[in-house]
Formats: C-alpha cells, structure tokens, sequence
C-alpha cells in the first residue's frame, strides 16, 4: 500500500534550462518522484516529495532546489523551544 | 583476524594493515542486543569501531560497500552478505542508523572523505568504486566525493536484503529496490521505542496525580490509571500500526480518531455516562483522544512518507486543538475528582 501524505506543500523545484540529464535525481529519490524524459529530468510525482534533499545534493548542475528538512514533529517542536534548526536527533538527551 | 581494530576500546583503525574479517552469520547476542536496541535500552550507545572491515576473503578488485557503525545497521547488512567477498568501510555515524545520519549529516561527504583518507582504501583497492545505501545520497554528494576523493559513488538499493540481486545484476537496482516502503512490519517493530519513550514521560502524569491524590474526594486510581495508558497504547502502537487504514492524512486527526474510540468505550465500560459523572466522562473524551492525536503526530518522524512542509502545517493545525482540548478535559476531570 503506498501512503499519502498532505498534498500541495512541498518545497521542491526544478530548473529545467540547468538540467543536464544525468538522472542521479531519479536514482537517488527515495520516492520516485523524478523520471528522465527527453534528456531531462521531470518531477512526475511532486506530492510524494518527503523534502529529504538527495536529489539537490547530488545534482552536478544545482538544477534542484529544496527547502530540505526533517519530517519530524518532535524535532520541529525541540526546535520551536530550543530557538535551533530541527535535525534528525532522537538521542533523548544523551549526547555524544 | 587481527586485533588491532574492533575492540570496544581501541581507537586505532586507520591503517590497510590491520583488517577484521566479520562474520555473515548473526550470534544470538547480535539477535538479542538488536531486541534490547528495539525496546530502547542502550539504544544510543550501540555501535562499533568506524573503519575498513573484510566480507570473506576480498582481493584489490573485490567491490566496497560505504554503512554506517551503528551496530544494528553493520548487523543487517552483513548477515545479508553471506558468500560474498568484499569490503566494508565503515563511516563514524555516531551509532546513528545510514537515513537519520545522512539527515543530520554525519552519514556525509566530509566523513566519507576522510574516512576513505584514514583508511588508506586507495591502497587496499585497485579500483575506485563506492556502493552506499541510496539512503545515505541524504548526505553525501557524490559528484563532491569524486573531486575530492577520486573515488566514484554508485548508490546501490535501499535495503541490505536486496545487495546480493544489485551485485549479481552488475550493479543494477530495480525500481523496487529504489522505493522506501512502510510495512506493516516496519511500523510494528518501532512500536516499542514508542511505546517505552511515551511511557516515561507519563511516569509525570502519575507524579502529579499522585500529589493530587492527597487533596482530594476521588482519588485517582486503577480505572484513571488504566484509561489513561489506553490513550497512550493507541497513539504510540495501534495508530503507527494500523496507520494506513485510518481514514485521513494527518498523523494527529488518526491518533485522534482511535483515542476517540477509546475514551467512548472506556467511559462506557466504567459506566462514567450517569449524573454524578458526566464531567469525568466528558472531561476524559476531551484529554484521552488530545493525547493519542500528540503522540500519533510524533510518529511522523518514525514515518518514511512525511515532509517538513506537511508536518509543519499539520503541527500548526493540531497543537492549538490539542492544547486547548487537554486543559479544558484535565480541568473538568479534576473538578469532578475535587467535587467527588
């Protein structure tokens, strides 16, 4: 079963004149939210972006932009209380 | 086997002098530690040494897989790496699983880079070929890596269980292996971490209550005690687990929706819905479902499907509900306490 999440929303952007078509964007997006037509990349699936940050990361041509974070409400209300940026960090206090 | 690397207490790794040979066969203190990491104990403290370890007897052209040292990750890659030959090089993660270490950045670039530095992989292998988890493309820019580096990045499946397939097919990943999933059983073995990180915070709840008990007609009691850890259950195990077949998107509307069920049925089996105690049922059909919906939103970050953007936005609906839902329902069950 896929699960779907609150359409409309997400952050994700792709420049098509930058595009070069290598198609690392596609492999890397755990979501298939890209496919290659034409030699250049697509987003065929934007509802499905988790704004993870793969594809911009690893695209050789900065083609891709994304307001890349976690999906997280615990992280994101450490964050509201702490005045910090929400990351990946369920250490519980316990850090290294 | 060397016994230069690997021992808990040693530091050392950075030599090709000193490989450890690891076993694809999990002992049943692997098995046991990954059920103890599963119930939350010692669960950020387990890992292993970072480094360069060895998959049977690899040569110079045998292929390099890139992981992450926290130790129930190594374990489900390598028990899947049975009658292969290869090299694993181990980034220091911090005891952080490959996607959440790529998320926080530690799973990155830099480490990989260095990491490959310390190793001296360059000397080990001949080639210069790197398969990381597709994961693990959160963190790491492949393109960076290569002009750093001088190693090429191929990301292989994202799950262990599929790199024998990747490997065998020369190193293609089917659409299959390139979709994050969330089963059913996925979200069943998260449910203890959940459930035990829920109940600690509750142990609070019983603290205040306890105080509360002192000055009051109604004691609380099993019956609050017992209702209470319903809401709990239903936000931290059966809404993670029955999730996609609760009706709506948001993970707060669906844990509100079973810890509704809950609070009617509880109310009902202790027959709170008569004249002397319509203001504890009322009270506990306000808090329970507020408290599940809470929980239930927490899970968003155990999920795989959820955005920054769509939680941010589900968080800025449902925490004013929930706020204002759990004082005005812990108001009016305590006046019923007090009032007896």
């Amino acid at each position: 079963m896929k699960h779907t999440y609150l359409k409309d929303l997400v952050t994700l952007k792709l420049d098509k004149d930058k595009c070069i078509g290598c198609g690392i964007c596609a492999v890397v997006c755990p979501h298939r939210v890209f496919a290659i037509q034409n030699r250049k990349a697509q987003i065929v699936d934007k509802d499905h972006c988790i704004e993870c940050g793969a594809c911009a990361l690893n695209c050789p041509a900065s083609a891709i932009s994304v307001d890349a974070n976690v999906g997280c409400a615990s992280a994101i209300i450490r964050a509201w209380l702490t005045g910090g940026v929400p990351s990946c960090d369920c250490s519980s206090g316990e850090c290294c | 086997m060397s016994g230069c690397c690997c021992s808990k207490e040693s530091t050392c790794c950075g030599g090709s002098g000193g490989i450890v040979t690891v076993a694809t066969q999990l002992t049943m203190k692997d098995i046991f530690g990954a059920w103890k990491v599963r119930w939350s104990i010692g669960r950020m403290n387990y890992k292993i040494e970072p480094g360069l370890y060895a998959v049977g007897l690899p040569k110079s052209s045998s292929p390099v897989l890139v992981s992450a040292n926290y130790k129930l990750t190594f374990d489900s890659l390598r028990k899947e790496l049975s009658g292969l030959d290869c090299w694993l090089l181990i980034l220091d993660t911090r005891g952080v699983n490959v996607w959440c270490a790529a998320g926080k950045g530690t799973f990155g670039t830099d480490e990989l880079v260095n990491r490959i530095s310390l190793t001296g992989l360059s000397r080990v292998v001949t080639h210069r070929k790197l398969i990381l988890p597709q994961l693990g493309a959160v963190g790491v820019s492949a393109h960076k890596v290569a002009k750093q580096s001088g190693f090429t990045v191929q990301y292989g499946p994202v799950r262990a269980s599929d790199i024998k397939a990747y490997l065998a097919s020369g190193n293609q990943a089917t659409e299959a292996m390139r979709q994050v999933r969330f089963t059913f059983y996925d979200r069943l073995v998260l449910t203890p971490v959940e459930f035990v990180s829920a109940a600690r915070k509750s142990l609070l709840v019983f603290g205040a209550l306890f105080i509360i008990n002192l000055f009051v007609a109604r004691p609380f009691g099993l019956t609050d005690f017992v209702a209470f850890m319903g809401a709990v259950i239903a936000g931290t195990v059966i809404t993670p687990v029955l999730l996609p077949f609760i009706p709506g998107k948001a993970f707060a509307w669906k844990g509100w929706l079973m810890g509704l069920f809950w609070a009617i049925a509880i109310c009902q089996l202790n027959g709170w819905y008569s004249v002397g105690t319509w203001m504890l049922a009322v009270g506990y059909i306000l808090a329970l479902p507020s408290v599940t919906a809470y929980l239930a939103m927490n899970f968003t970050g155990s999920s795989t499907y959820t955005s920054f953007s769509g939680v941010t936005k589900e968080m800025s609906r449902a925490i004013p509900l929930i706020l204002v839902s759990i004082v005005l329902g812990a108001v009016m069950v305590l006046i019923n306490s007090l009032i007896g």
